[in-house]
C-alpha cells in the first residue's frame, strides 16, 4: 500500500462521484434524490479515505510526504503531490466540511440540483488540489480553476445581489491572481524550475525578492481577505447558498494563509521580514476595523464574514510574527476558524431554511422552542469569541503570543479585537436566541431535524475536542513549523549580516 | 523537366492539390446539373484533409523556387493548422447554406482559394512571395466577405473589406519597394545579411513598418482592426468564422517568418512596434467588447484581443515567443471554431439570432450546449485549468523572459478586464430567466462543437506533446 498514489486518490475521487452523477437526469425526485446521495457517498469516501493520509503521515519528518511526480508538461512542468505538515491537516479539513456542505444543501437546493452537486464535487477536488500540489503551475492551475465551479455556484443559487457577488468575487480574486503568475514565470526564469520543494530551498536575489513578495502578496491579500481588499468577501458570503459559505469561509480563504505559509515566507524570507510591519499594521486595522463594522451589521450571514475577516486578522499576523508559536497559531487559528465559521453559516442556515431572512431584527428567543440549536449555536459562539475551552481560544492566544514576541504594541492592539469579538458575538446571539419569542412568525419554528443534527453535532464535538486537547494537530504541524522558521531565521539574519558588512 | 523544378514542385505538392482541387470542383459545380453546394463542400473538405495528410506525412524540406518558397517544420504546423482552421469552418457551413438559402457552390472554392494562397503565405521567403500569395488570400477573402450578395450588411462588410484591404496592401507594397531599394534585394536572407551590421536606414524603417502595417491589417490587430466588428457582424456566420480562423493564422505565420528570417538584424526596431501593436489590442479588445450585445460583433473585439495577447509572444523575440505564439494559434483556432460552431447553432424556429441576450437561461433549455460553450468562455478568458490558460502561460513566460515587464503586466491586467463580458454571458446563460430553447444542434456541428469543448478541457492532460510540435516548429528560427 505504500506505492498507492493516496493524494491523487483523495484529490481526484470527487470526479468519479462527478462522472457517476452525470449518468443520471435530475427531471424526476427520483433522480434528484440519487443525485444527492451518491454526491454525499462520495464526499463521504472521500473523507475516510482522506483519514488514511492522517494516519500515514509521519509527524517527526519535516519534509514533504506521500510524494508522487509525473512529467506532465514541457519546461520541466510535473505532476508533483505531496503534502507536509503545513498542508495535510487543510487536506483533512477540506474532505470533513464536504459531506456537511452535502448535507447542508439537501432541501434548500431544490433547482438544478445536478449541476449544483458537480459544481461542489469539482470544487473538492480543485481544494484538495491547492493543498497537495508541489509545483507552481499546478498549484496555480488548482488555485485559480476553483473561481469557475465557486462563480456559479454564488451566481445561480445564490440570494438577490448573487450576480454582483459572483461578479465581484472572481474578478477581484483573479485580478490579485495573474500577478501571482507573472510572478511565477520570473521565479521560473530566475530559478530554471517550477518545482516547490527546489524552489524552496532556492536563494533568490533580495531585490527580485521585493516584487515577488508583493505579487505573491496581491493574491493572497485578496484570498485571505485582508483589509483593505476584503469587501468581496462580505457580499459573496451574504448571496452565496449555506454550503457556499461554508466553502468560502472554510477552506477558499485557508488557501491565502496557506499560501502566505508555502511561498511567501520561506521563498522570499528577505522580503517577508522587510514588510512584516505592514503585514501588522494591516492586520492590527483588520482586527479591530472590521470587528467594528461586524457590530453594526444587522445581517447575520454579513456578521459573521466580517468576523472572518477579523479572525484572518490573527492568522496573517502570527504568520508574519515568523517564531514557532505565532506559526503553529496561525495554522491551528485557521483549522479552528475552519470549523467554527463553517459551524456559524450552518447555524445561520438552519434558520434561514425556516423563516427565509437573515435579518437579526427578525429573531428573538429562540431558545423557547428550540433548546438543542441554541446550545448549539452557543457552543460555536463562544467557539467564535475565543472562550478557553473552545478550539477558538488557543488559536488566538498563539498568535498573541507570538505576535507579542516579535513586537508588543501589535499584540496589545490586537488583544482588544478579543474583547470586540465578545461584543459583536454575544450581542448576535443575545437577539437572535434569547429574550421572549414575541414574533408569531418565529411560534412553529421546530428544533434541529435529524439531517440538521448530524450536520451540527460533529462540529461541536470537534470544537470542544480541539479546544481541551489540541495536541494532534500541533504533532503533526511542529516539525514542519520547526523547520520553515528556523529556514527562514536563518535567512533573514545572514541578509542582516551581509547588509552590516 | 529539370531536375530542380520537380524537386521543386514536389515541396510545393500540397498547394498543387489544393490548386488543382479547386478547379476541378469549380467544373464539377459549373456542370452538375442540381444544386451541388453540399457535393462540392464535401469534397473540398476531402481535398483539404489530402493536403494536410500529406503535409503531416511527407518528409520533404527545403527551398524551392530559387529560395523564394521554403517549407520547413514552421511551416509545416502553420499550414495543417490552416488547412483544420479552414476545412472545418466547411463543414461548419453545410446545415447553415441549407437553412439560409446561402448554398452557393462557389464559396467552398473560394475557400480552397483562398486557403492557397494562405499555404503559400505561410512558406513566403521573399517579397514577391509574399505579397503574390498575401493577394491571392485576400481577392478570395473579399468576395467571400460579400458572398451573401443579396444581404445589405453582407455587401457593406464585403466592400468595407475589400476597400481597407486594398489600402493596407497598397501600404505593405509601398514598403517592400522601400525595403528592396535600401537593401538591394527581395530575398529574406540576403535582407538579413545585408541589414546585419549595417548602419540603421531610415528607409528601411519605413518600409519595415507599412508592410507590418498591411500584415498587422489582416490579423486584425489594432490600430488596424476597424474593419473586423463590421465583418464579423456582417457576414454569414460560417464565413466569419472562416475569416476569424484561418487568415490569422496564416498571416500570423507571415509575420513571424517575415521578422524573424528578413529583419532579425533590425528586431530593436520591430519589437517596439508590436509591443505597441500588442498593447493596443489587448486593451481595445477588453474594454471595446464590454458594450457589445451582438456575439459576433464580441467574438470580433475578442480577437482583437486575442491577436494582441499572440502578439507578446512575438514581441519578446527569442524561441519561447515563438513557440508560445504557435501554441496561442493553435488553442485560439480551437476555441474560436467550437464558438462559432456554438453561434451558428444559435436558431429558434423563426430562425438564426446573434445578441446574447438570446442566450438567457440556456442552462435551463439546451444544459449541453451552454456547458460546453462555458467552458469554452472560460477558456476564452484564460481560466486554467483549460486551455485558454495555457496559450497565456506561453506567451507571457517568453515576455517574462526578455524582460517585458510592462506588457506582460499590462497584458495580464486587461485579461482580467477581458474576464468580465466572457462572465457576462455566462451569467445570461446560467444565472437568467430562460427565453425559450434553440433547435437541436445539427450533427456537424455538435461534433465540432464537441471537439472543441474537448480539446480545451482536455488540454492539461495532452499539452505535453502539443508542447513539444510546438517547440520543433519554434526551433525553425533559431
Amino acid at each position: 500500500m505504500t506505492d498507492w498514489p493516496i493524494l491523487s486518490t483523495v484529490t481526484f475521487l470527487p470526479l468519479v462521484g462527478v462522472l457517476l452523477i452525470l449518468l443520471i437526469g435530475d427531471d424526476n425526485e427520483n433522480g434528484r434524490r440519487n443525485i444527492r446521495s451518491i454526491t454525499l457517498l462520495t464526499t463521504v469516501v472521500t473523507f475516510v479515505v482522506s483519514l488514511f493520509v492522517w494516519i500515514g503521515f509521519d509527524n517527526s519528518q519535516a519534509g514533504f510526504q506521500m510524494v508522487e511526480k509525473h512529467e506532465w508538461l514541457d519546461s520541466g512542468i510535473s505532476y508533483h503531490m505531496g503534502v507536509d505538515g503545513i498542508s495535510m491537516l487543510f487536506v483533512i479539513l477540506t474532505t470533513f466540511l464536504m459531506p456537511l456542505c452535502i448535507l447542508a444543501s439537501w432541501e434548500s437546493i431544490q433547482k438544478s440540483v445536478k449541476a449544483y452537486m458537480i459544481a461542489f464535487l469539482l470544487l473538492e477536488t480543485l481544494m484538495i488540489g491547492v493543498f497537495c500540489a508541489l509545483d507552481i503551475v499546478l498549484f496555480y492551475v488548482f488555485f485559480e480553476a476553483g473561481l469557475i465551479p465557486m462563480f456559479i455556484i454564488i451566481g445561480v443559487w445564490g440570494g438577490k445581489r448573487r450576480v454582483y457577488a459572483s461578479f465581484k468575487f472572481f474578478l477581484y480574486t483573479l485580478l490579485g491572481s495573474v500577478l501571482m503568475l507573472l510572478a511565477m514565470m520570473a521565479m521560473f526564469w530566475q530559478s530554471g524550475t517550477t518545482d516547490i520543494p527546489t524552489l524552496l530551498t532556492h536563494a533568490f536575489p533580495a531585490s527580485m525578492q521585493t516584487w515577488l513578495w508583493l505579487a505573491f502578496f496581491a493574491s493572497f491579500a485578496v484570498k485571505m481577505p485582508m483589509w483593505p481588499v476584503h469587501t468581496w468577501l462580505p457580499d459573496a458570503h451574504v448571496e452565496a447558498p449555506t454550503a457556499g459559505s461554508v466553502i468560502l469561509a472554510g477552506i477558499l480563504l485557508k488557501m491565502g494563509g496557506y499560501g502566505f505559509l508555502r511561498f511567501s515566507l520561506p521563498m522570499f524570507p528577505i522580503a517577508s521580514d522587510m514588510f512584516a510591519p505592514m503585514v501588522f499594521a494591516l492586520s492590527v486595522v483588520a482586527i479591530i476595523y472590521t470587528s467594528l463594522v461586524a457590530l453594526m451589521q444587522e445581517d447575520m450571514k454579513k456578521l459573521i464574514a466580517y468576523s472572518s475577516v477579523a479572525h484572518m486578522g490573527y492568522v496573517t499576523m502570527g504568520i508574519f510574527a515568523v517564531n514557532a508559536e505565532g506559526i503553529q497559531g496561525a495554522i491551528f487559528q485557521m483549522l479552528s476558524h475552519g470549523l467554527v465559521s463553517s459551524a456559524l453559516f450552518l447555524c445561520v442556515g438552519v434558520i434561514y431554511d425556516r423563516l427565509h431572512t437573515r435579518e437579526i431584527d427578525a429573531y428573538g428567543g429562540l431558545v423557547n422552542n428550540m433548546p438543542k440549536y441554541a446550545v448549539a449555536f452557543l457552543i460555536f459562539t463562544m467557539a467564535n469569541v475565543g472562550l478557553p475551552g473552545t478550539s477558538g481560544f488557543v488559536g488566538e492566544f498563539l498568535t498573541l503570543l507570538g505576535a507579542f514576541k516579535a513586537n508588543t504594541w501589535v499584540a496589545f492592539f490586537a488583544t482588544t479585537g478579543v474583547i470586540l469579538s465578545a461584543a459583536y458575538a454575544l450581542w448576535l446571539y443575545r437577539r437572535v436566541v434569547f429574550g421572549t419569542l414575541t414574533k408569531d412568525s418565529l411560534k412553529g419554528m421546530l428544533d434541529l431535524s435529524g439531517r440538521e443534527k448530524a450536520i451540527l453535532y460533529p462540529l461541536v464535538v470537534l470544537t470542544i475536542f480541539f479546544g481541551v486537547y489540541p495536541a494532534p494537530v500541533f504533532d503533526a504541524t511542529a516539525q514542519s513549523v520547526k523547520a520553515l522558521v528556523t529556514n527562514v531565521t536563518a535567512s533573514i539574519n545572514a541578509a542582516q549580516t551581509a547588509a552590516a558588512n | 523537366m529539370t531536375p530542380e523544378l520537380s524537386a521543386s514542385l514536389a515541396l510545393l505538392t500540397p498547394e498543387l492539390i489544393l490548386a488543382v482541387g479547386a478547379m476541378v470542383l469549380l467544373m464539377i459545380g459549373v456542370y452538375s446539373t442540381s444544386r451541388s453546394s453540399t457535393l462540392v463542400t464535401t469534397l473540398a473538405v476531402l481535398v483539404m484533409a489530402a493536403a494536410a495528410a500529406w503535409l503531416l506525412f511527407s518528409v520533404g524540406e527545403g527551398k524551392a523556387f530559387g529560395n523564394s518558397f521554403v517549407v520547413d517544420p514552421f511551416a509545416r504546423f502553420m499550414k495543417v493548422l490552416t488547412l483544420v482552421g479552414a476545412a472545418v469552418t466547411l463543414v461548419m457551413s453545410v446545415g447553415f447554406a441549407k437553412a439560409e438559402k446561402f448554398d452557393s457552390f462557389e464559396y467552398p472554392i473560394l475557400v480552397m482559394l483562398s486557403s492557397t494562397g494562405m499555404l503559400l503565405m505561410a512558406s513566403a521567403n521573399d517579397m514577391i512571395a509574399l505579397y503574390l500569395s498575401f493577394e491571392l488570400q485576400s481577392l478570395a477573402l473579399y468576395i467571400v466577405a460579400a458572398i451573401n450578395r443579396d444581404s445589405l450588411r453582407s455587401s457593406e462588410a464585403g466592400l468595407k473589406y475589400f476597400v481597407l484591404g486594398a489600402l493596407g496592401t497598397g501600404m505593405m507594397l509601398y514598403g517592400i519597394s522601400l525595403v528592396y531599394g535600401y537593401t538591394g534585394s527581395i530575398d529574406f536572407n540576403v535582407i538579413a545579411s545585408t541589414l546585419t551590421g549595417a548602419e540603421r536606414q531610415v528607409g528601411v524603417l519605413f518600409g519595415l513598418v507599412f508592410i507590418l502595417a498591411g500584415l498587422v491589417f489582416k490579423i486584425s490587430a489594432a490600430p488596424f482592426h476597424m474593419w473586423t466588428p463590421d465583418v464579423y457582424e456582417g457576414a454569414p456566420t460560417p464565413v466569419t468564422a472562416f475569416f476569424a480562423v484561418a487568415p490569422k493564422v496564416a498571416t500570423m505565420a507571415l509575420i513571424l517568418r517575415l521578422v524573424m528570417e528578413a529583419f532579425q538584424p533590425s528586431a530593436g526596431d520591430w519589437q517596439q512596434i508590436i509591443v505597441f501593436v500588442s498593447i493596443a489590442s489587448m486593451a481595445l479588445g477588453s474594454f471595446a467588447a464590454i458594450g457589445q450585445r451582438n456575439f459576433k460583433r464580441l467574438m470580433a473585439y475578442s480577437s482583437i484581443g486575442h491577436m494582441g495577447f499572440a502578439l507578446v509572444g512575438l514581441a519578446s523575440n527569442s524561441e519561447a515567443g515563438v513557440r508560445g505564439v504557435i501554441i496561442y494559434m493553435l488553442i485560439y483556432v480551437a476555441m474560436t471554431l467550437g464558438t462559432f460552431a456554438f453561434i451558428i447553432a444559435m436558431r429558434r424556429k423563426e430562425g438564426q439570432v446573434e445578441t446574447i441576450g438570446d442566450l438567457a437561461g440556456l442552462s435551463n433549455t439546451n444544459p449541453v450546449m451552454a456547458t460546453i460553450l462555458t467552458i469554452l468562455l472560460f477558456s476564452l478568458a484564460g481560466i486554467p485549468p483549460l486551455a485558454g490558460f495555457w496559450a497565456k502561460w506561453y506567451v507571457f513566460l517568453a515576455a517574462i523572459n526578455a524582460e517585458l515587464y510592462a506588457l506582460a503586466v499590462i497584458g495580464v491586467l486587461s485579461s482580467v478586464v477581458a474576464a468580465f463580458y466572457y462572465l457576462r454571458i455566462i451569467k445570461i446563460m446560467w444565472f437568467d430567466e430562460p427565453v425559450g430553447g434553440f433547435e437541436p444542434m445539427p450533427v456537424e456541428l455538435r461534433v465540432v462543437l464537441g471537439a472543441s469543448g474537448a480539446f480545451v478541457l482536455f488540454y492539461v492532460l495532452i499539452g505535453g506533446p502539443i508542447g513539444t510540435y510546438a517547440q520543433a516548429a519554434a526551433k525553425t528560427f533559431f
